[in-house]
């Protein structure tokens, strides 16, 4: 199954199990069912819940903000997650705030999904990676879609936390299997660890056993894993991926022992450079892990620069399985 | 009826508005005062010369409905909740307050109360809380009120293409005071509100009266229909800000604060002329000061969760 199918079908379950919950968004009316059809067949199987809007972002949001105010749950689509810019004030200045900031918890179930990533062409305002924004504001939580997950579980996890809630879904993702049976390839097997909120670890046969461990969320797991083939194959380096389902709130401590065990951590994502959430996990991980690291946390990002639509240059700018395998290879020399 | 209003109060007026419109006026020139001490901290917005809104509209609204507050809010809470010790205690950070003092003069939420710190975003999430009643609780109806600044920002006409596409039982109140912060109305809004609403096939009304039961007859009908489906209401109060936009910072000359002056309600002259206004002028200041001695009193407050 694809990540759009896998997506599409946890959100129906998502409104057939809970009738309070609704999906609102731009053009998610069948037969178009959004620009990428995760949100195919709700309207016609759930009319009630499912309320296409105006193109109006910041509107959309706070109008979900005020559904979970109300006693309600929802799940807003931003059609391409740059937009999302348009919606910071909803989300930060009221959705995050609101459950703490009158003084005692105020439950707020709010999802706000954010087709990101680029990859496609689509050019600087339709390509971003903007999780980086959205890390380290209290009282709201960010996710990032990836293949190993269970879709149905990652809405319920969200929904139950009662605070609003970011999903970013990287575009390329879409299209690509999902992971079944702990099976990522020929190559290489997965679990989740309960731990550090449902980390997915990517390994070959034996998880105890590597030489470098990349922490990577979802939309840079093919990357990740063609880096790690080509780091075996062509020079025998052992990776453990370390797939976060939340990025923040993330607390790299329950993973330290995996860390330290090999001493060599590098963090890959998306994101432009600078202020990015690697360098967040890895100010974590060099407060836990200094002196027990071989060499500082290597950041693999995206170049600082707008994405280009050309399909040579945004290469040239968006973060490619190369830069991963260089980076580990500094790692380890 | 806008010079009538002297009158209206020492004759007309119900005690229990009389006494609500003192209580939010002494309530607010306490606060300055606590100001003037170093007792308050941050900011506060007083509504000084605007009570009347809150009261008149009070009885229009019940216990289901949502009101939105702004950053000028205390008149609003009273007038929903006749609770001065809760606010006050909020606004100074002592026990008993209403969000244990994290939210302070701006950010108030108490059962279907809620105020937010930022111009224009509360009537997104107004709109989301109509959607909800529209369809969960019929005949209920959420209440934002604005000032006349906040039309500035690009959230309101958000919400209204939506309330009104989707006919919300939303109704937005401006509180058109003339200035905002410290930009005259004129030199900050095109055109009208009126216009504005219209626009978006809204209904509006201007109102200039400071009639209580005048404005209630007038409003009675239209929040009626607003409940029962047709769709959001605009109403615009033209009114006017006796005090200064927070603490200390008054820019206006003194003849436009002398012509606010005149538009008060209360009159001062009013506690001489009649022996009720007198009686419950001097009841209402005397029950703020012991509000305030009684609050100033507690221990600090403390956050839950």
């Amino acid at each position: 199954m694809r990540v759009a199918e896998s997506l599409n079908r946890a959100l129906h379950e998502v409104l057939a199990d809970d009738s309070s919950v609704r999906v609102l968004g731009e053009d998610l009316l069948d037969p178009y069912g959004g620009a990428f059809k995760i949100t195919k067949g709700l309207s016609s199987r759930f009319p009630g819940q499912v309320l296409a809007t105006p193109i109006s972002e910041n509107g959309i949001v706070g109008v979900a903000g005020g559904l979970a105010l109300a006693g309600g749950k929802a799940i807003v689509e931003i059609m391409f997650s740059d937009f999302v810019t348009l919606a910071f004030d909803q989300i930060v200045n009221f959705a995050s705030k609101s459950v703490s900031m009158y003084g005692r918890p105020l439950r707020l179930p709010l999802i706000v999904r954010c087709p990101s990533g680029g990859g496609r062409g689509y050019g600087p305002t339709h390509s971003q990676s903007l999780q980086k924004h959205f890390i380290g504001v209290p009282g709201l939580a960010v996710y990032e879609v990836s293949p190993f997950d269970d879709h149905r579980e990652l809405f319920g996890e969200m929904l139950a936390r009662g605070e609003p809630c970011l999903l970013f879904e990287d575009k390329i993702l879409y299209t690509r299997q999902i992971f079944e049976d702990g099976i990522a390839d020929d190559l290489f097997r997965y679990d989740v660890l309960p731990q550090a909120g449902q980390v997915t670890r990517v390994y070959l046969e034996d998880p105890e056993q590597a030489d470098c461990v990349i922490i990577a969320p979802g939309g840079m797991a093919h990357r990740a894993l063609a880096a790690m083939r080509t780091l075996l194959l062509e020079r025998e380096i052992t990776c453990l991926l370390l797939v976060p389902r939340r990025l923040y709130p993330f607390d790299v401590a329950p993973l330290s022992p995996l860390l330290e065990r090999t001493g060599a951590v590098a963090v890959a994502e998306e994101s432009t450079a600078g202020g990015t959430w690697g360098a967040e996990v890895a100010q974590q991980v060099h407060s836990r892990l200094w002196g027990r690291l071989r060499r500082p946390v290597s950041l693999v990002h995206s170049a600082a620069s707008v994405i280009p639509a050309a399909a040579h240059l945004e290469r040239d700018v968006l973060v490619q399985d190369t830069a991963i395998v260089r980076a580990v290879q500094e790692l380890l020399p | 009826m806008q010079e009538g209003l002297l009158e209206k109060i020492t004759e007309d007026l119900s005690d229990d508005d009389l006494g609500l419109l003192l209580l939010i006026r002494h309530f607010e020139r306490k606060l300055l005062d606590l100001f003037g001490q170093g007792l308050v901290q941050g900011t506060t917005h007083t509504c000084l010369g605007q009570e009347y809104v809150p009261v008149a509209l009070a009885p229009l609204l019940g216990e289901r409905d949502f009101v939105f507050s702004n950053h000028r809010g205390h008149g609003h809470y009273l007038a929903r909740f006749r609770d001065p010790y809760g606010l006050l205690a909020e606004i100074l950070g002592r026990e008993g307050a209403v969000c244990g003092g994290v939210g302070g003069s701006q950010h108030i939420l108490s059962g279907r109360y809620l105020s937010t710190g930022i111009q224009g975003e509360s009537l997104p999430v107004a709109a989301g809380v109509a959607l909800h009643l529209r369809d969960a609780e019929p005949g209920a109806l959420a209440l934002a009120y604005v000032g006349d600044g906040t039309w500035g920002q690009g959230a309101v006409y958000e919400a209204l293409n939506m309330a009104a596409l989707w006919r919300l039982p939303l109704v937005v109140v401006t509180e058109n005071n003339g200035i905002a912060q410290t930009t005259p109305t004129s030199a900050q809004m095109a055109g009208t509100i009126g216009d504005r609403a219209r626009a978006f096939g809204c209904r509006f009304l201007h109102v200039g009266s400071r009639d209580i039961g005048e404005i209630r007859d007038g409003l009675r009908p239209l929040f009626e229909r607003t409940r029962e489906g047709a769709g959001p209401l605009v109403v615009e109060f033209a009114t006017h800000r006796l005090g200064p936009h927070s603490k200390g910072d008054d820019t206006r000359t003194a003849e436009e604060i002398r012509r606010a002056r005149d538009h008060d309600w209360y009159p001062r002259e009013g506690a001489t002329v009649s022996p009720r206004f007198a009686r419950m002028d001097a009841e209402a200041r005397a029950f703020v000061e012991v509000v305030a001695g009684e609050v100033l009193g507690r221990p600090l407050s403390a956050r839950e969760g």
